[in-house]
């Protein structure tokens, strides 16, 4: 039993970074950069949800769809001002500049929302669900984590196959140059990836704080390197491998902190992750990219 | 004009940034002898050598040898908490500060080093965000580690513990020095300014030599062309691994020159934003550009504490500058009218010397 419960909620913390990671796969498939300002817009999202639920009194849902249009205006904005300019430079440029604007989100929460953490109300009020005569309980939060990361990985999955879109999408990230040729607008189709990304990131950013209930301006600096590991575990650029990735390190995390350590369960995550690196050096699910002389 | 030689040009350009290093040391010193120093100033001067030293060790794996690292910072913390270690278990053998400092610098480029030939040799299999990835999960594996670590000195020598305290079985006589999350206490503050000069001379003549040596070009070919450098005879293993370990090793040093300046030292200093801030110095200052590194790590450093004056504020104008800094010196256009001033330049110096004939 306790084996089950654990891993329903390695499950449920796997399905967190799974969409945090689905973000980072798509936006570097696409614009093939990191971006690490993706961990704070999870936690601006946080933010938003708390905001509206708690200071103005709205119900839980509307507060998730107030959280998802900010951060997709905010995403949107991001790479509109500091990424687009940005698109020839060398990739460490980028980087460098997806950190500044990581440490601008961090320091611009810290300033409207200070440092104190804030106690976040789970925007599931749904009871827990009690199975086997009570012996296992399993929080109504992580059944709703687990069953929003099976949608949305349906959903996106449609997107990026069946619609106009995600054969944009797709072209863009095999080859930006012959997409444009073929008449594709590439600067459209980067920011709806940003569009979505960010409007993921929201969602998760809404089921972390509800699953841990502490936020404060670096809530999504750790659960964003992460996931971040997750989609470079599944193989960067993959969609199936981050969804694999993310479901796989929240049960190597919940597993090691159970049965082997309690303290060193980041040290065992990343030490599977080299390993898995080791073995298979695109990761998971990556695609193996000869060279050409 | 003078015409002069590659190697003479290469001589002077080298001499400049040592010079640079010790006119500031001089001028320095000066400001703090007439006291014009602040305080807060002169708390950061060795933190400041520390940081140069990691930035030019950086730049070593990330300028010359082309490869993303994102835990520099582990290696870092792996000099420091083994410095420590050094320092204060030769507390009752030698008594000699700069002695116990010297060997606690000289244990942590070694562990450091070591550390970096285990995370390299299957780390520079990989290629590109691959190999950033295992250093970033690297630099957290060691924090995480460090972390739980419990280390005291007995009568029978070293003692370390995974657990508490107590299991440390000390007595009376032994002394903790690492308390696992609570980090190493009751440090000597060994580290002066003038050592941590002396550290980023001793650094910057390392790679600069390295730089210019046959191996340099070696490793700068691996980094311009993996398969044409093979093909050539290189062995790309063998110069990736040096570069790294060198770098891993100089880290090692700054770490341990970084911990002695403070009686308390937790592993969680070391984490990755420390890592992310050494490659910022490195970027900002020009990737492969030692000289531009250093003035880099400098003016950051100090510069939070310049933007005093925004108050709550300043941490924000630093990523608004940082990503300002990045727009403009990567805009084309602004590019292109820098090219074009240097060139007019160039062509009315040019003119001038057709005048004089």
């Amino acid at each position: 039993m306790t084996f089950l419960s654990y891993l329903v909620s390695g499950l449920s913390l796997g399905s967190i970074y799974a969409i945090i990671a689905l973000g980072y796969t798509m936006v570097y498939g696409i614009a093939k950069m990191l971006n690490f300002a993706h961990g704070d817009v999870i936690m601006i999202g946080g933010y938003m949800s708390f905001v509206a639920t708690a200071h103005m009194g709205w119900p839980p849902l509307a507060s998730v769809l107030l959280a998802m249009l900010v951060c997709t205006v905010l995403g949107v904005l991001i790479e509109q001002l500091a990424y687009k300019p940005l698109r020839t430079a060398p990739s460490l440029a980028v980087l460098i500049t997806a950190i500044g604007v990581s440490y601008f989100l961090q320091n611009a929460a810290l300033l409207i929302w200070s440092s104190n953490p804030k106690s976040f109300t789970s925007v599931v009020l749904l009871p827990s669900l009690k199975l086997f005569d009570g012996q296992l309980t399993i929080s109504s939060v992580a059944l709703v984590t687990i069953l929003a990361c099976v949608a949305i990985i349906i959903g996106l999955t449609f997107i990026i196959s069946k619609t106009k879109i995600g054969k944009a999408m797709r072209a863009v990230s095999e080859d930006k140059e012959a997409a444009q040729l073929m008449g594709i607008n590439v600067n459209q189709t980067i920011s709806v990836t940003f569009a979505i990304g960010s409007a993921l990131a929201a969602i998760a950013g809404v089921l972390l704080c509800s699953a841990y209930p502490i936020l404060s301006p670096t809530t999504g600096a750790m659960p964003g390197i992460k996931a971040f590991t997750a989609a470079v575990f599944g193989g960067i650029g993959s969609i199936p491998g981050a969804f694999w990735g993310g479901l796989l390190l929240g049960l190597i995390e919940i597993f090691g902190k159970a049965y082997i350590s309690t303290q060193l369960s980041d040290a065992i995550v990343f030490s599977i992750l080299i390993l898995v690196l080791l073995v298979r050096p695109t990761g998971l699910m990556g695609r193996k990219i000869s060279e050409k002389v | 004009m003078k015409m002069t030689k590659p190697g003479q040009k290469r001589l002077i350009s080298n001499a400049i940034t040592y010079a640079i290093v010790i006119v500031a040391y001089v001028l320095i010193q000066i400001l703090d002898g007439s006291g014009n120093l602040t305080s807060s100033l002169r708390g950061q001067l060795v933190p400041i050598c520390a940081y140069i030293v990691m930035a030019v060790s950086l730049n070593l794996t990330v300028g010359v040898l082309g490869e993303l690292s994102l835990g520099h910072a582990g290696f870092m913390s792996l000099g420091a908490f083994s410095g420590v270690i050094v320092s204060l278990g030769l507390r009752d053998t030698v008594s000699a500060g700069p002695l116990r400092l010297l060997a606690a610098l000289l244990v942590g480029a070694v562990i450091a080093g070591l550390f970096g030939f285990i995370v390299g040799v299957p780390a520079l299999r990989l290629r590109g965000d691959y190999l950033a990835i295992v250093t970033l999960a690297f630099g957290e594996i060691i924090k995480n580690v460090i972390n739980t670590l419990y280390v005291g000195i007995g009568p029978d020598g070293l003692r370390i513990s995974m657990s508490d305290q107590a299991s440390l079985g000390l007595g009376e006589s032994g002394t903790v020095i690492m308390r696992g999350p609570m980090g190493a206490v009751g440090v000597d503050k060994l580290a002066s300014f003038g050592a941590g000069v002396i550290l980023v001379l001793i650094t910057l003549a390392i790679v600069l030599n390295l730089v210019h040596s046959r191996s340099g070009r070696a490793i700068m070919a691996v980094r311009d062309n993996r398969i044409a450098a093979e093909s050539v005879g290189i062995s790309i293993t063998r110069y990736k691994l040096t570069a790294f370990i060198i770098s891993a090793a100089l880290a090692g040093a700054a770490g341990a020159l970084y911990a002695l300046n403070y009686s308390t030292v937790v592993a969680r200093k070391f984490d990755f934003n420390t890592s992310i801030l050494v490659l910022v110095f490195v970027v900002l200052g020009g990737i492969g550009n030692i000289r531009g590194s250093i003035i880099a790590a400098a003016v950051l450093t100090v510069l939070p504490e310049l933007l005093r004056a925004f108050n709550d504020y300043r941490m924000l104008a630093y990523a608004v500058i940082l990503i300002l800094v990045m727009l403009t010196s990567n805009n084309d256009r602004l590019k292109q009218l820098r090219w074009r001033i240097r060139s007019y330049f160039q062509h009315s110096s040019r003119r001038q010397e057709a005048e004089h004939e």
